[in-house]
Order: C-alpha cells, then sequence, then structure tokens
C-alpha cells in the first residue's frame, strides 16, 4: 500500500525571485507524526501550502510525485483540490485569531464544513461540533457553539481549531506550529490531545515547528529543513542520538536544556544568518555558516545514508 | 567600594497596580490587577528572571520599574533613588530597556545609528564627536559592522535588530537592564546568539538584569534567582538551582513540567492544570491559583497563603511547610 502523502522532489517559487522550496521530499504514513523543523524562511510552512495547493498568487509548485492516498495531486483541477481540503486532508494553523472568521459564531463555523462536504444537516452537524468540542476537552460545548471566537482565549480557539479540522474524519492532518501563540501549560495540554487523537483515530500528521523540544516528543520521524531543503531525516530517536548534518547538529546545541548546561558556558550557537535563496541557487544553503565548508560545498551536494531511514545532504562521510 | 554597590540595584516594596478596564456601553467598568503587593530586591549585578503565563504582569511589572507606568501603591527604587522622584533623563542613565520584538520596537525610518545615538541626544549634554565615537564603540560591542549603521532596520535580521535595540539600550551606560522576553521572536540558533551577548556585557559592564521570559529553560541559564508570577503575585522567589530542582509551590511545578526538553521518548507530560483559565479582573479568593491547582484542599478556596520565607526569597502556599 503507498504511504499516506508522498511528496518527492517539490519545487516551490515566488515570481522569478525567490526559490522558497527546492527540492524537498517527505512521506507521511498512517498513524505517525512526521515533524518538518526548521527555522523562520526555511520553507517549511511554504511546503505545506503547496501540499495543500494555497499558495498565495504569484506562488509555483513543481514536484515530481505528489500523491495522497495514492492519489495525484498534481492532476486535480481546483475543484477537486476543494473537495479533499478540510475534508479527507486538514490543517491547523498557527495563530487560531486570524484563522477564525471574526463574524460567524464557533458553530456555524465548524457546522459550514461538514455540510458542505458531506452535505449533511444543520442539526446533524451541529451534533457533530457539539461532540467534537467534548472531544477535545472543551466544557459546555453548547454554550462555544453559540459563541464568537473573540469570546474565547488562544488555547480554547486552537482547540475550536482542532475540533473543526476533525469534523470531516480527515485522514491527513498538517499543523502549522499549533502551539506557537500559546502559554507552556497550554502547549503541553493541546499536543497532548493531537498525539491522543492521532492514535485514537489513526490519522497521518504533519506537524510543522521550529521548537526542537515539541519535535523529540510527539515525532515518530523528522526532517530538517534549511534554506527551503531537507537537509536531514530520519526517525526521530536516531536523529537526536545521531545528527550527521552539521545544521542539525548546531541546531541541537544551541538550545538550553535545564540542568544540561552550565550558567558561566556560552551556548552553542550558529553564527551568522540565513541565506536568501534566489532561483539557481547551487550547492549547499549552509555553507555560509558551517564550520566544516570547503570548496566542494558550492557545487552539487550529496544525499548519503548514515542507516537505513536516515538520510543527509552533505559531503561529510557518516 | 562605593556606598552605592552595597544597595540593591532594584527594590520593590509593596507594589500595586491597577488598570481600569472600560465595560463598553453597558456593561461595567472591570478592575484588572496587574500587580499585587509585589516586594523584591535584586542585588547589584543579579541576574532576576520573572516567569509566568501571558496576563500574569510581568510585562506591567517591567513598565513600573522603567517608569513608563506609576504604581497604585509600594515603592519601587533603583540604586537606592525612588524612581517616581526621577526625572527621564535621570532615569534613561540609570535604567533602560529591551523589548521583545525587534521588528516593532526599532523606528523603521531611521538608521541604525541614528537609532543608537537617540538616548546620548535625548540627553543634550553630548557633543557630536563624542556621540559619534560613543555609538560606533557600541555598535562594534555588540557585533554589528560600522557599515551596518547605514542601514534601516528593515535592512536587518532579526538577530540583527536585537543587537541594534541592545546597543541602544546600553550606550547610556546604564546600570540595569530591563530585557522583556528578548529572544522570543528569534529563532534558536540566533536566540543563542544573544544571550550569549546579554552574558558577556553583564559580566563586562558589572550590569544588573530584569529578565521575563516564558521560556524556563532560557531562564534557568540566564538568571542567578527566579521569581514566579500568577495573576499579579509573585508565588514563589528563590535562587535558580534552588527553584529548578526543588521548586515547591504547585504553579512552578506545573510550570516546571510544561517544559520540553529535546529528549525523545519522554511523550508530552499531563501538567495537571485543567482547563480554567485565569482572569485577572476576576481573581479567586484564597489562593488565587486554586481553582487549577492539582493538589488543592478545601482551605485553598478561602485562606489566603502567608508568605513563607526561604533562603533567598520565598513562597506563598498553603501546603507547604
Amino acid at each position: 500500500m503507498s504511504a499516506l502523502l508522498e511528496v518527492e522532489q517539490l519545487e516551490v517559487g515566488f515570481g522569478s525571485r525567490t526559490s522558497a522550496v527546492r527540492g524537498t521530499s517527505l512521506t507521511v504514513e498512517r498513524g505517525e507524526t512526521h515533524c518538518l523543523v526548521g527555522e523562520s524562511g526555511c520553507g517549511k510552512s511554504v511546503t505545506a501550502l503547496a501540499i495543500m495547493n494555497l499558495l498565495a498568487r504569484g506562488g509555483y509548485r513543481r514536484a515530481r510525485r505528489l500523491s495522497f492516498q495514492g492519489n495525484d495531486l498534481l492532476k486535480l483541477d481546483d475543484r477537486g483540490m476543494a473537495r479533499l481540503r478540510g475534508n479527507a486532508m486538514a490543517m491547523i494553523f498557527q495563530e487560531p485569531m486570524t484563522s477564525l472568521n471574526p463574524a460567524y459564531t464557533v458553530g456555524s463555523q465548524m457546522t459550514e464544513v461538514l455540510r458542505r462536504h458531506k452535505g449533511a444537516s444543520q442539526r446533524a452537524a451541529t451534533d457533530r461540533a457539539a461532540d467534537l468540542l467534548a472531544r477535545v476537552g472543551i466544557t459546555a460545548p453548547g454554550l462555544r457553539l453559540g459563541q464568537f471566537p473573540h469570546q474565547l482565549s488562544g488555547g480554547l480557539r486552537q482547540r475550536v481549531m482542532i475540533a473543526m479540522a476533525l469534523m470531516c474524519d480527515p485522514q491527513l492532518l498538517i499543523a502549522d506550529e499549533p502551539t506557537t501563540a500559546l502559554d507552556v501549560t497550554v502547549q503541553a495540554q493541546i499536543l497532548r490531545l493531537l498525539a491522543e487523537l492521532q492514535r485514537d483515530l489513526g490519522l497521518g500528521m504533519l506537524l510543522i515547528t521550529h521548537d526542537l523540544g515539541i519535535v523529540a516528543r510527539v515525532a515518530t520521524r523528522v526532517s530538517v529543513m534549511y534554506a527551503g531543503e531537507v537537509v536531514e531525516s530520519a526517525a526521530t530517536a536516531q536523529l537526536f542520538a545521531d545528527p550527521k548534518h552539521p545544521y542539525t547538529q548546531g541546531l541541537l546545541r544551541c538550545v538550553p536544556v535545564p540542568g544540561k548546561q552550565r550558567q558561566d558556558e556560552p551556548l552553542g550557537s550558529i553564527p551568522g544568518t540565513v541565506p536568501r535563496i534566489d532561483p539557481g541557487f547551487e550547492g549547499c544553503g549552509f555553507r555560509e555558516r558551517c564550520t566544516f565548508a570547503d570548496a566542494s560545498c558550492a557545487h552539487a551536494v550529496p544525499q548519503q545514508t548514515a542507516a537505513p531511514g536516515h538520510d543527509y545532504l552533505c559531503r561529510l562521510a557518516p | 567600594m562605593t556606598l552605592s554597590a552595597s544597595l540593591p540595584a532594584i527594590e520593590l516594596k509593596g507594589v500595586h497596580k491597577t488598570f481600569r478596564v472600560k465595560g463598553g456601553l453597558l456593561g461595567k467598568d472591570r478592575h484588572v490587577v496587574a500587580c499585587d503587593d509585589v516586594s523584591f530586591a535584586v542585588p547589584q549585578g543579579g541576574v532576576l528572571g520573572l516567569v509566568g503565563e501571558s496576563g500574569c504582569g510581568k510585562s506591567t511589572l517591567a513598565r513600573l520599574i522603567l517608569g513608563l507606568f506609576d504604581p497604585a501603591a509600594g515603592e519601587i527604587a533603583v540604586e537606592g533613588q525612588r524612581v517616581a522622584d526621577m526625572d527621564r533623563k535621570a532615569r534613561a542613565r540609570l535604567i533602560q530597556p529591551v523589548f521583545q520584538d525587534p521588528f516593532s520596537s526599532l523606528n523603521p525610518l531611521a538608521r541604525v545609528r541614528d537609532i543608537v545615538a537617540m538616548p546620548l541626544k535625548a540627553q543634550n549634554s553630548f557633543d557630536r564627536g563624542e556621540i559619534a565615537r560613543r555609538v560606533d564603540e557600541m555598535l562594534a560591542r555588540v557585533g554589528l559592522t560600522t557599515e551596518m549603521g547605514a542601514r534601516l532596520p528593515t535592512e536587518l535580521s532579526g538577530g540583527q535588530r536585537q543587537r541594534v535595540a541592545i546597543a541602544r539600550a546600553l550606550v547610556l551606560r546604564p546600570r540595569i537592564v530591563v530585557c522583556d522576553e528578548p529572544t522570543s521572536a528569534l529563532d534558536v540558533s540566533v536566540q543563542a546568539q544573544i544571550l550569549n551577548l546579554l552574558a558577556e556585557l553583564r559580566r563586562e559592564l558589572g550590569l544588573t538584569y530584569l529578565f521575563i521570559s516564558h521560556n524556563l529553560a532560557v531562564v534557568e541559564h540566564v538568571a542567578s534567582e527566579v521569581a514566579v508570577m500568577y495573576l499579579g503575585r509573585i508565588v514563589e522567589r528563590r535562587p535558580t538551582q534552588a527553584l529548578f530542582h526543588q521548586p515547591e509551590h504547585p504553579y512552578t511545578k506545573a510550570l516546571l513540567a510544561s517544559v520540553l526538553t529535546p529528549e525523545p521518548g519522554l511523550g508530552v507530560p499531563d501538567v495537571g492544570l485543567g482547563d480554567v483559565l485565569p482572569d485577572p479582573a476576576n481573581i479567586p479568593p484564597g489562593c488565587r491559583f486554586h481553582p487549577r491547582c492539582p493538589v488543592a484542599e478545601p482551605r485553598c478556596s478561602s485562606e489566603t497563603p502567608p508568605l513563607k520565607p526561604r533562603a533567598g526569597g520565598g513562597v506563598e502556599c498553603l501546603l507547604v511547610p
């Protein structure tokens, strides 16, 4: 059986100026959480939007393969894609305040999804919405259905977003920084909820985050993105135990871990900043910041395998 | 040693601050308690980490210390002088802020050099040569080139902008810097650069920091002592090591439990705080944390917890000895 989501050599650009994603490949299996991790501007959110065909005007995508449940997404027209979106593949965004419509009640936004995709009656849709609100840990769902987004706290809004994404029993959930705007205490609650739902419903999840703590705790598999490329991909434990790409290694050294660092010791850091990638850029995007870089890094970079399922893009030997 | 070296760098005694929020056309005005009887002292050269959830009053406390708000009651002193008695220029020479978002805290139409020079110009006591010399020195000190001085903030990366904000804060050679979430808007690799820079500057210039962050791992790395704030009150304050190794307040424990360290296989912890969210306009009686406390007893909803002293601080909970 094919994987739930297969992306091969995805390229995304905006006009002739910026190349946002340069040949990204990843797969999401049923029941697994694949984390796409990287810093701002590395192309992780754009990858998600390209998969959903939600790129801003002027953006283009190309891929060798882009398939969902074995169906070729590249061949689908806008209407075909609209039938999938919010239905079999759903998305949760970072900022629930801006992704919920402030002018409609929670109930009307939630039921619209089911009525549109499944032709359900208002009554059946309302019942399902109330069930799902309860399922995501919202007390008094009946009351919440009649409220507007501004009447809810950030954590509640994010729960509403999750419940809304689940309305049509999706197979794939794409979550883009779902907890970044929340307090750490609420973040833990939301992540637990997502993990639980995923286990119970057998969802495949593509989770986009910049937080290595979240990756370590929830991911089955991790892809590290830098300057539009997946530079390393491995099972979670493998990646944290034996990172191969200098960028992954640097990123792991930057994270302060309680009880592990001495105060008078500086944190590890990566000098420099992320480069701007123009179309036609060649070689390793990290070479300007990499201590191991040499002249060959300006040319094509080999993809190497450190262990089965653990690939990385770098000239350095495993 | 001068006399001022023995004074605490920052001292708060019984500070209160309440805001009135208009209730709209028919609604009643609501009183939001941002600071409730806050007292602490930070010694010269110390770093007090201030942690708590959004809306707990951390940023209000920072603005009170900076003199941007007046407290409703209580005393705030920096280097032994009452903040309320100082004029703006004197305050600026002593205490300076670094804010969270370097995208909105820098004037987008001003060149970096002019942004850094502004505090010097505002003092009206430096000539042009002196200003230029100090700005150059400061830019170099925070790791920016002279060439970057001619740029606009929009032409810089997030990390570089935060370096500009730090240069602007330090150009008057203040004694105290209030850092309000200085790295929250930055990527991890850049966050580490900025934290290392702040630590270096503190050591070299003998600065005192009030360091506000919601990231406990960062606070543990930079702070010498930590205050945990909940709905306007400091519910626990201890030296950093003690707080991280033997937290006493159930809220501190919950905050520490929510830190997701990059250790695979541990899963996401259950912090046990429930769904009741704190509302600063409607503070619960008794211990204000009791509706969310996983170990609350019946008396917690009626008795106000007293401050129980600890080495280098204290804790406000009825259930600890």
